[in-house]
């Protein structure tokens, strides 16, 4: 680690926002690794005998309508929510920012063109394009994260579109062009480094929204399938057994809540980290 | 300004025709015989020609996308397998329910969150503030579903107050089909709540730090005067085009929030569409969804542009 690098260490873990939001994710990253090893029970196991029960030393967050365990079930479906956040938000960052690089980049026609066909891709948020392609192609976890990822293209096409306007007439841009350097080489090494903080910043802030996302879809029943853990899905299953067993619909919805709370309170400790102008 | 309301609708018609466009590839253009889809994969080769034909399927490709797009203009998006009635009837039946919804859930979330936005700047770092801020963040991160079923779990459940869901219609009273929609529109607007009542501190923070509010304080003008008479003009205008946004996405909440309460809106419409493989009215809620969110949009821009007059000359 570098000097600069060592010395924003302690500013950042002085930053009550960004450490409480670190501590809550750090949490959700090791219960999902740990699910992966370990479970209290089997979370796909049934026991009818034991359905609907409250919490209890034996089930901690009680069980399902088919006697599964929720703590169990909880644990796996973080595993869900940080897939979902990853391939959702890798989609919507990888091709958004390819469209904002040749957009900001070229300009011209093919600006235009993009930025009207982003407007466009703006009218669709996850849930719209999920009934669209739930309605072609089967219901699942794969429709739930190209629908999530798709309604981020917008928000990471306009970032690095804005970034590259900015940057792609300045001083060290034209001596890097009088020097010979190539368009390649111009975004890939010199503009591309420039419009990194905002675009990681907008990782970290869209990364719930994924999970919120994906968790409402499996709710619907665009998401995830059964018997697979996911928390939205169980929140649906909840419903029906509000009055025999409460706490089932509480222990899902507190996961999500968790989780995201946390995200965003590190995805607002790194903004006002990485770009201090812009904490509100 | 008149240019600048041309050159915006100009770009909102290019943008509803990329809309249906999308629409329209991902059902016709993507791998997938829609025909196949509405019949099943053990249908036989004639009643797939039979549906391809009646769907114009058989057409070349541009020639069906013009075709539907010619008729959806006019106000015709096909006709509904399941019920054998036009898509748009259905669409403007169920409208009947979002669009009250989502009003509802958009007067919640303007009521509440720019006065308690305001309240947090004027006690910037005081009790109001911080309440605020948690308020807030606590809305972000609770997703609407889950509020809608603990707001069951408490007013229906328990309490008894209200029943768990349903719609009996407009027919049976303005009063008891509102109150069908409270709570519904309560669990809706309080992520959009949560995310304007952060702009409206924003903003109203980011204007009291102006230099003519600091000149109206020194000119000896009221704390109550500096904060109506001039910070609040300016600091509504992000507000204002931050509301407008979040209408289009409330009425996109209001599919999820329509089947935690059982509400017959368009969102049911299409998730029952799904199931009965009713590609028309699937494909004619997402379009007009879709358009009406883009209609917002552009709509939110030129409100922009009408009061912020930098806006236009951009």
């Amino acid at each position: 680690m570098t000097g600069p690098a060592r010395a924003n260490v302690p500013r950042a873990l002085r930053h009550v926002t960004f450490t409480i939001g670190l501590a809550i994710t750090v949490l959700l990253v090791v219960t999902a690794a740990l699910s992966l090893v370990y479970t209290p029970r089997d979370p796909l196991e049934m026991s009818i005998a034991g359905r609907l029960q409250g919490p209890s030393p034996g089930h901690l967050l009680g069980t399902d309508q088919f006697g599964r365990d929720l703590l169990s079930r909880i644990m796996t479906g973080a595993v869900t929510a940080i897939e979902v956040g990853l391939i959702a938000v890798g989609i919507g960052m990888g091709i958004g920012v390819g469209l904002g690089v040749l957009s900001g980049y070229f300009g011209g026609w093919l600006d235009e063109g993009f930025m009207r066909l982003m407007d466009a891709v703006l009218g669709f948020p996850a849930v719209l394009s999920a009934l669209l392609l739930a309605a072609v192609f089967r219901p699942g976890l794969a429709v739930s994260m190209v629908a999530i990822g798709v309604a981020f293209l917008p928000v990471f096409a306009r970032l690095t579109r804005a970034s590259f306007l900015e940057f792609r007439d300045r001083d060290f841009v034209q001596a890097a062009r009088a020097l010979g350097a190539g368009d390649l080489e111009l975004i890939a090494s010199h503009i591309m480094p420039n419009t990194l903080p905002p675009l990681i910043v907008q990782a970290t802030i869209s990364f719930p929204v994924a999970i919120l996302a994906e968790a409402a879809l499996s709710y619907l029943g665009l998401g995830t399938q059964p018997p697979h853990p996911s928390w939205g899905l169980m929140l649906k299953e909840s419903q029906s057994f509000l009055g025999a067993n409460p706490w089932y619909a509480v222990f899902p919805g507190s996961a999500i809540a968790a989780t995201v709370l946390g995200l965003n309170l590190l995805g607002d400790g790194l903004r006002d980290l990485l770009d201090p102008k812009l904490s509100g | 300004m008149r240019c600048y309301v041309g050159r915006r609708v100009a770009a909102l018609a290019a943008t509803l025709l990329l809309v249906s466009l999308l629409v329209f590839v991902v059902v016709r253009v993507l791998p997938g015989d829609p025909a196949l889809v509405i019949l099943g994969l053990e249908a036989s080769p004639e009643s797939v020609a039979r549906v391809r034909q009646a769907l114009g399927l058989d057409q070349p490709v541009a020639v069906q996308y013009f075709r539907w797009m010619a008729r959806a203009v006019h106000g015709d998006l096909g006709r509904s397998i399941q019920y054998d009635v036009p898509v748009t009837s259905l669409v403007l039946s169920r409208l009947q329910v979002t669009l009250p919804l989502t009003l509802l859930a958009g007067a919640f979330m303007v009521l509440g969150a720019v006065p308690l936005g305001v309240l947090a700047a004027r006690r910037h770092r005081r009790a109001a503030d911080y309440v605020t801020m948690v308020l807030s963040q606590l809305g972000v991160a609770v997703p609407g579903f889950w509020a809608g079923l603990l707001l069951i779990l408490l007013f229906s459940v328990r309490l008894g107050w209200v029943r768990a869901g349903g719609f009996d219609g407009w027919g049976q009273g303005v009063w008891p089909a509102l109150k069908s929609l409270l709570l519904p529109a309560l669990a809706l607007g309080f992520f959009q709540f949560a995310v304007l009542a952060r702009t409206t501190r924003s903003a109203v923070l980011e204007v009291l730090r102006e230099e003519y509010v600091k000149t109206a304080r020194a000119k000896g003008v009221a704390e109550r005067g500096v904060l109506f008479h001039h910070a609040l003009r300016n600091a509504m205008i992000p507000v204002l085009t931050v509301a407008g946004i979040q209408i289009g996405q409330l009425m996109a909440g209001s599919i999820i929030l329509e089947s935690v309460f059982y509400l017959p809106g368009l969102g049911r419409l299409a998730l029952g569409a799904i199931s009965a493989r009713d590609l028309p009215v699937v494909q004619g809620v997402v379009l007009f969804v879709a358009s009406v969110i883009v209609m917002i949009n552009v709509a939110v821009d030129i409100l922009y542009g009408v009061l912020d007059p930098r806006i236009r000359y951009e």
